[in-house]
């Protein structure tokens, strides 16, 4: 039994309950057990969080953990530490993976891993299709009973419309969100970047935005016509967050995520660095005038959470030319601080808005436990330090990737402890207290 | 300040007027020197300039081997094919091996848009971009340029049509680029399927070959690659000729005195008619020449720079 908790004199932010205000926040047995003021519940560690903001614990529905199978890239230990320094609480593991996670077996081998080597918690997406072929559907029954909280081919594309429409429905069976990285392959063909006057100056083939909405459209229609749950992964172009407005509009179950790599750049990054391959990725950075429509999606409710597409890899598969290089950023240490900086402090959203999206928010998408401080919820919390600014050093990072085109940021706010069942997994308080 | 105050040429773009104008009156300086009974000065003795050609290249190679020929510099060539390469070295163990022999310059040709710039991030050398995917070939807007400037006696104010290929060049890219930095006026003209997004923004487009070439000082033609003839950019090089080639008919549209430049290798009978190539109005060999002035000026500038010649 974990020992009894008490953070004492936060701010807490709990959107999932409206509040916002000072209170003490007792965890007890792994459970919130209470929020009020002035607690002096006995035998209760005491942390002083004055000063401090206390929010539900932070979930990221989109990490890769690369383990098992690319353990030179991440594993469950490094990857779940990174997620605890950067505040998040629980991740969710996609499964592209070697082998990629299509079965019962593959994910209890992964929870078996998580029990004995993470310190956050590990929640795993199985695939959509075998293999993540794009053929036939994986059995996600035993998915579901296995573990897996979410369905994804990620990072392969379900190309075709008639396998995507069965697993919407069948899917529904257990309940499972259907996860799409959305990418027509015949438009985005060998690309390095986003298609446009950047990347004709670059000299580098390029995607256009199109090559992704196509595909958002076509899974919000296809959401539609299924019942299904569709959750568009890293929303990245206008016309996307269009689709998903009017979607959600005519009350398709359409969720979607944006990363904070679209939120705050664009493909002026690419040229500005000067083809620095820590500015791949895919989705790609896009034009500026997507990266405002993002901002709004996220503003007026369209896109529902932020998730990192936490995408470490080896300095080999980076260090090499442009057009070769493997394409992904790491997240999980930059997302909450980058976006405490350059969006609240900039007052895009404030800050109980960030907390939800980082939350209760996710939580609701895939239907996980946690995202709130209400009582008897998972005791697991994330503490912001608002105040305190660091610089970001890809060298001090705990993943064991460093592509991060964020190097160098300096930046307002992070996290400064994050707890995982009432046990204090990250601890970065400010000076005097440690 | 000197009058090239790079450290590399890594593109066009970056580059100022007064840079640009720098390496061509360098070049025209270095001109008497291929006139020369004995084509050699001692300028450059004991630079090391390593060629890295990654791709295919006879022209650009050999023009900038005989430039370090004629200025002394101790030069090695290094094919992709015939390198380690083969056996899957990465660029940046090679770019590691070649500094271990610690060169002044290493020349780079490579089918990647932005290897000279991951060259200039990992090694000490001076870089000079050869031709880098479809970004730039900063040489071959050089001798262009030096090539109008000879025959013309100025950039500024020339209509030149830049027409073919655009999507795929980097030759287009670095002659618009140097082009409109001096002053000279530019026209696009491509079909759609092989013009580059967002291109307008850097020069005027046209999808019609009679207009482009509407009272034009210069024509430029771009090669259409062999694999782009069926990659369905167009539906066959018998309409592309019709439509977009350079025919005799169409260069009357142009000035009397219009000057027809082509990068090479050209494809007769599809972006250009061999009538054309060989009229009198081709200067396709004093490109050439130029070629070499043009890199024997760059190697001196980021070089021997500030040194008298």
């Amino acid at each position: 039994m974990s020992p009894r908790l008490l953070l004492k004199g936060g701010r807490v932010v709990d959107p999932s309950q409206g509040l916002d205000g000072e209170r003490d926040v007792l965890l007890a047995d792994g459970v919130v057990a209470e929020v009020g003021a002035r607690l002096a519940p006995r035998g209760a560690q005491v942390l002083d969080v004055s000063g401090l903001v206390v929010c539900p614990g932070f979930i990221d529905l989109h990490t890769h953990l690369r383990e098992p199978g690319r353990e030179d890239k991440e594993t469950v230990a490094t990857g779940t530490r990174a997620a605890a320094a950067g505040g998040f609480t629980a991740v969710c593991a996609m499964p592209n993976t070697d082998p990629v996670n299509d079965s019962s077996a593959t994910t209890r081998a992964l929870l078996e891993r998580a029990r004995s080597d993470a310190v956050v918690r590990v929640y795993p997406i199985g695939a959509i299709t075998k293999g993540s072929k794009g053929e036939e559907l994986a059995e996600y029954g035993d998915l579901r009973e296995s573990g897996c909280v979410a369905l994804s081919d990620d990072g392969r594309p379900v190309a075709s419309a008639r396998v995507m429409r069965r697993a919407l429905e069948y899917a529904r069976a257990f309940d499972l969100t259907v996860v799409d990285h959305c990418e027509e392959p015949t438009l985005s063909e060998r690309a390095s970047m986003n298609e446009g006057p950047v990347s004709t100056v670059l000299g580098l083939r390029g995607a256009p935005g199109a090559a992704e909405a196509i595909v958002v459209e076509r899974n919000v229609l296809l959401a539609g016509l299924t019942g299904g749950k569709v959750h568009i992964a890293h929303l990245s172009t206008a016309s996307s967050v269009d689709a998903v407005r009017r979607g959600k509009a005519r009350g398709v179950r359409v969720t979607a995520e944006a990363t904070p790599h679209h939120l705050l750049l664009t493909d002026q990054a690419v040229k500005e660095s000067g083809y620095d391959t820590a500015t791949k990725m895919n989705p790609p950075l896009r034009c500026d005038e997507d990266r405002r429509a993002v901002v709004e999606g996220l503003r007026d409710g369209t896109i529902d959470c932020i998730a990192t597409d936490h995408a470490p890899h080896t300095v080999d598969d980076k260090r090499v030319e442009y057009d070769q290089a493997a394409f992904g950023v790491v997240g999980l240490e930059t997302a909450v601080a980058l976006c405490l900086d350059r969006l609240v402090s900039a007052g895009v959203l404030d800050l109980a808005r960030l907390v939800a999206l980082l939350s209760h928010r996710p939580a609701r998408v895939f239907g996980l436990p946690g995202g709130s401080l209400a009582t008897g919820m998972p005791a697991d919390v994330t503490v912001l330090d608002l105040r305190r600014r660091r610089e970001v050093d890809p060298a001090r990072f705990h993943s064991k990737g460093r592509n991060t085109p964020f190097a160098g940021w300096i930046l307002e706010g992070g996290p400064a402890l994050t707890i995982v069942g009432g046990r204090v997994v990250w601890k970065d308080l400010p000076g005097p207290r440690r | 300040m000197s009058a090239y105050p790079h450290r590399h040429l890594l593109g066009i773009e970056p580059l100022e007027p007064a840079h640009i104008q720098a390496i061509l009156d360098t070049a025209d300086g270095l001109r008497e020197v291929l006139d020369r009974p004995i084509k050699k000065v001692p300028t450059l003795r004991g630079k090391t300039v390593v060629n890295l050609f990654y791709e295919p290249s006879t022209r650009t190679r050999s023009s900038f081997e005989v430039a370090q020929k004629v200025l002394s510099a101790d030069s090695l060539s290094i094919a992709a094919a015939a390198s380690s390469v083969q056996k899957g070295e990465t660029l940046l163990d090679t770019v590691k091996n070649l500094e271990a022999m610690n060169p002044d310059m290493v020349v780079i040709r490579h089918a990647s848009s932005g290897a000279p710039h991951f060259l200039a991030r990992h090694c000490r050398s001076a870089i000079v971009n050869a031709g880098d995917g479809a970004h730039e070939h900063p040489t071959q807007a050089l001798l262009d340029a030096l090539t109008l400037r000879q025959k013309k006696g100025r950039l500024k104010g020339l209509r030149v049509a830049i027409v073919g290929d655009i999507l795929h060049s980097r030759v287009a890219r670095s002659n618009v680029w140097l082009l409109s930095k001096m002053g000279a006026e530019v026209v696009l003209c491509a079909p759609p399927t092989l013009m580059p997004p967002g291109i307008e923004a850097l020069a005027p487009v046209t999808y019609r070959i009679e207009e482009a070439l509407e009272g034009a000082d210069a024509i430029m033609m771009l090669r259409i690659q062999t694999e782009r003839m069926t990659g369905a950019y167009f539906p066959s090089t018998r309409e592309f000729h019709v439509r977009f080639g350079l025919t005799e008919e169409r260069v009357r549209r142009a000035r009397r005195d219009v000057l027809i430049l082509h990068p090479g290798p050209m494809n007769r009978g599809v972006e250009i008619a061999s009538e054309v190539a060989d009229g009198p109005a081709s200067v396709i060999l004093d490109q050439v020449t130029n070629g070499v002035l043009v890199r024997m000026a760059v190697l001196y500038l980021l070089l021997g720079g500030g040194e008298a010649a």
